[in-house]
């Protein structure tokens, strides 16, 4: 349970780091937000498409590892 | 249900309806209605009812939570408000998909293994208390009926938009009798296989309008690219003359604030005060991060779509599910802002409208936008479109009507008046539950005509976020959480994330200037106060970053104070939660088939 909460609570660190942080750098640099990348602003790109794919990429290895840990888990304690 | 009345209005609208439209609309209702039918007749025991016999694949699961979680605030809401307000309407869609990841991180799992029905079931089964099944009851109902308004709001004004000239309530009622007809039927397992079909239905509506619109006036990065600050820069970045932008009216707000972040929605306090926008600034900032708390820690705190972990064969399964929702939801979250910025561009006179008549209805109305080309082609979109919006608030308010009806039937009649009764009596019940929910809802629906879509949505995940997300959280994770601790941090905040949210009902009423407006003239004076108070407004408006702190504070601080009343067996209790199930610790907190009572 110790390790799964340590693997969950990285995660979680990962994703707020990016929620959270990006409001903050909207905040502190908005010239540089308001950069255009093939159109969108640099703010737009992030919060509209480029957020998505990286919460999938948190969740896929998420799930890799904790599934992982069940299994390590069950063997240790038949052993 | 009334049926005698609705014949007449139904014979007066017809005549101005886009059979297209028409077509496509009939068809996801019949659809929806016969595989309802159709799933009813395997759903045979209790458990089939409710938690759908605990046997949905995680493909199924993953699309029916999806179909049940896209609601008539994210088809038809969303693109509204990117196209009203611009970049800050971004965080919706965004929290909205992310917030399943606080799910999987933390409570998917866990909460499955506990193996109960419901979450009141949980409440009493980790606390060893009936006291607190009861007030998780009352939470469930809360919110449940919190978020089946805005459903309601959906469903009428778009059977309005489909016949011009129906009454709003006509839609309503409509819509509520199918729905509870359907769960009344089938249960959990005959609203699985619908709405995981709705769910499909609603990424096909939503993806195709945009390609088709997109390949014929331009993609998302060049659409956004005409909202540029100086005209200079406009020219520059613009090479497509063909379809220029349409002239924008007065209401819609400067292409600047548009597209910057901290724009119209954040700094609407401020404005009221008069401040300068380098004072606003940190007001606006403040408003974002409550947003978001809101949005994430209340999607993880919505009861209707909790109760579907409980669906899933095992934990394992249940945090399988949640990876696919978050890919199935993120998917279709990309859509909808796409629709608000061609429609800033291409149909700017939706911004003098208001509400249902105005950019809320931008989904369905910006396919026909084609009609003027293709012809007939622009009407078959907008029947998908429509098609789209009525699998939405159909899918949504099933889900909650099976979580409220399981609330009813399971924890206050199976549960609290009548423990003794059978697996049959109680599935009798449940139908019975769903009729009377239905018509509550229904009722309830009736009423909320001025309300806004999302508004209405927000408010439910304020208080979802202040009361369950902390109870589950913790719950799940600290063993030294009391029944005391955690009910009152729950109580705390969930009361007091919905007074908030009234009082900014309340003075946002009594701007309006219909009969609302006079039933709630008193509270007027509120929003001169708001004008002096532009902080104090904000922390109203949105609740969640004080109210959730406040209530996970509060669980700490009673816990550690009533730390003797902390349960006997919680190392037990803790294993259960988290163990595999392949170490065999596993012990369903509900037993169908056990001797004697049921369970």
């Amino acid at each position: 349970m110790r390790r799964q909460l340590v693997l969950s609570t990285g995660c979680a660190l990962a994703f707020l780091i990016a929620l959270l942080g990006l409001p903050l750098v909207n905040y502190l640099a908005p010239a540089i937000m308001a950069k255009r990348v093939g159109g969108f602003t640099l703010a737009w790109l992030i919060l509209g498409v480029l957020f998505f794919p990286y919460v999938w990429a948190i969740s896929f290895h998420f799930i890799r590892r904790s599934l992982a840990l069940e299994a390590s888990e069950v063997k240790e304690a038949r052993r | 249900m009334t049926l005698p009345p609705l014949t007449l209005p139904l014979a007066q609208a017809a005549a101005g309806v886009d059979p297209w439209i028409l077509v496509f609309s009939l068809v996801t209702v019949a659809v929806t209605v016969w595989m309802g039918f159709r799933s009813a007749k395997s759903s045979k025991t209790a458990g089939d009812f409710f938690v759908a016999g605990r046997s949905v694949s995680v493909g199924w699961n993953a699309s029916a939570i999806s179909g049940e979680y896209l609601s008539a605030a994210s088809f038809m809401g969303i693109a509204g408000m990117v196209m009203a307000i611009g970049y800050d309407a971004l965080w919706y869609p965004v929290c909205y998909a992310c917030g399943y990841l606080f799910l999987l991180l933390f409570i998917a799992g866990p909460l499955r293994r506990f193996g109960a029905y419901t979450i009141p079931d949980f409440a009493e089964g980790r606390y060893d208390s009936p006291l607190f099944r009861k007030i998780a009851v009352c939470f469930v109902l809360f919110i449940g009926f919190f978020y089946t308004m805005p459903q309601m709001k959906g469903a009428g004004t778009t059977l309005a938009y489909i016949f011009p000239g129906l009454p709003y309530w006509v839609g309503v009622a409509v819509v509520g009798a199918v729905i509870t007809l359907n769960v009344a039927l089938g249960g959990m397992k005959g609203i699985t296989l619908v709405q995981a079909m709705q769910y499909w239905m609603k990424i096909f509506a939503i993806s195709v309008p945009v390609f088709v619109l997109a390949a014929v006036f331009g993609g998302y990065g060049k659409n956004l690219s005409v909202n540029a600050a100086t005209p200079a820069e406009r020219a520059a970045l613009v090479q497509n003359v063909e379809h220029p932008r349409l002239d924008l009216p007065a209401k819609a707000p400067a292409d600047e604030a548009w597209i910057s972040p901290f724009g119209p929605l954040t700094t609407k306090a401020a404005k009221a005060a008069k401040l300068s926008p380098e004072e606003a600034r940190p007001l606006s900032l403040l408003y974002t991060y409550s947003l978001i708390i809101a949005l994430v820690c209340g999607t993880a705190g919505l009861p209707h779509i909790l109760v579907r972990f409980y669906t899933n064969p095992d934990g394992v399964a249940a945090k399988r599910t949640t990876m696919w929702v978050m890919i199935l939801i993120g998917v279709f979250y990309v859509f909808p802002p796409v629709i608000g910025v061609l429609g800033r561009n291409f149909m700017p006179e939706l911004y003098n409208g208001i509400g249902a008549k105005g950019t809320d209805k931008i989904v369905l109305e910006l396919p026909t936008l084609i009609r003027a080309n293709y012809g007939v082609l622009g009407s078959v979109l907008s029947g998908i479109a429509c098609a789209g919006a009525f699998a939405a608030f159909m899918s949504t308010f099933s889900g909650l009507l099976v979580s409220m009806t399981g609330a009813l039937a399971h924890d206050v009649y199976g549960r609290m008046l009548k423990p003794d009764s059978t697996p049959e009596q109680r599935m009798k019940m449940f139908k019975f539950a769903a009729i009377g929910i239905g018509a509550v809802s229904v009722g309830l629906g009736c009423c909320v005509e001025p309300l806004e879509i999302n508004f209405m949505v927000g408010q439910a995940f304020a208080i979802a976020a202040a009361s369950y997300f902390p109870l589950l959280f913790m719950s799940v994770w600290w063993r030294g959480m009391t029944m005391k601790g955690a009910a009152a941090g729950m109580l705390t905040g969930g009361i007091l994330a919905l007074l908030a949210a009234a009082l900014t009902n309340a003075s946002n009423l009594a701007l309006d200037k219909g009969p609302m407006g006079k039933i709630f003239a008193p509270f007027a004076p509120l929003n001169e106060f708001w004008a002096h108070h532009p902080l104090l407004r904000i922390l109203c408006e949105q609740p969640a970053i004080w109210t959730v702190p406040l209530a996970i504070g509060l669980m700490i601080v009673v816990s550690k104070a009533t730390a003797k009343d902390v349960p006997k067996d919680i190392r037990m209790k803790m294993l259960v939660l988290h163990a595999p199930e392949a170490l065999g610790l596993k012990n369903e907190y509900i037993q169908e088939h056990q001797s004697g009572a049921g369970h």
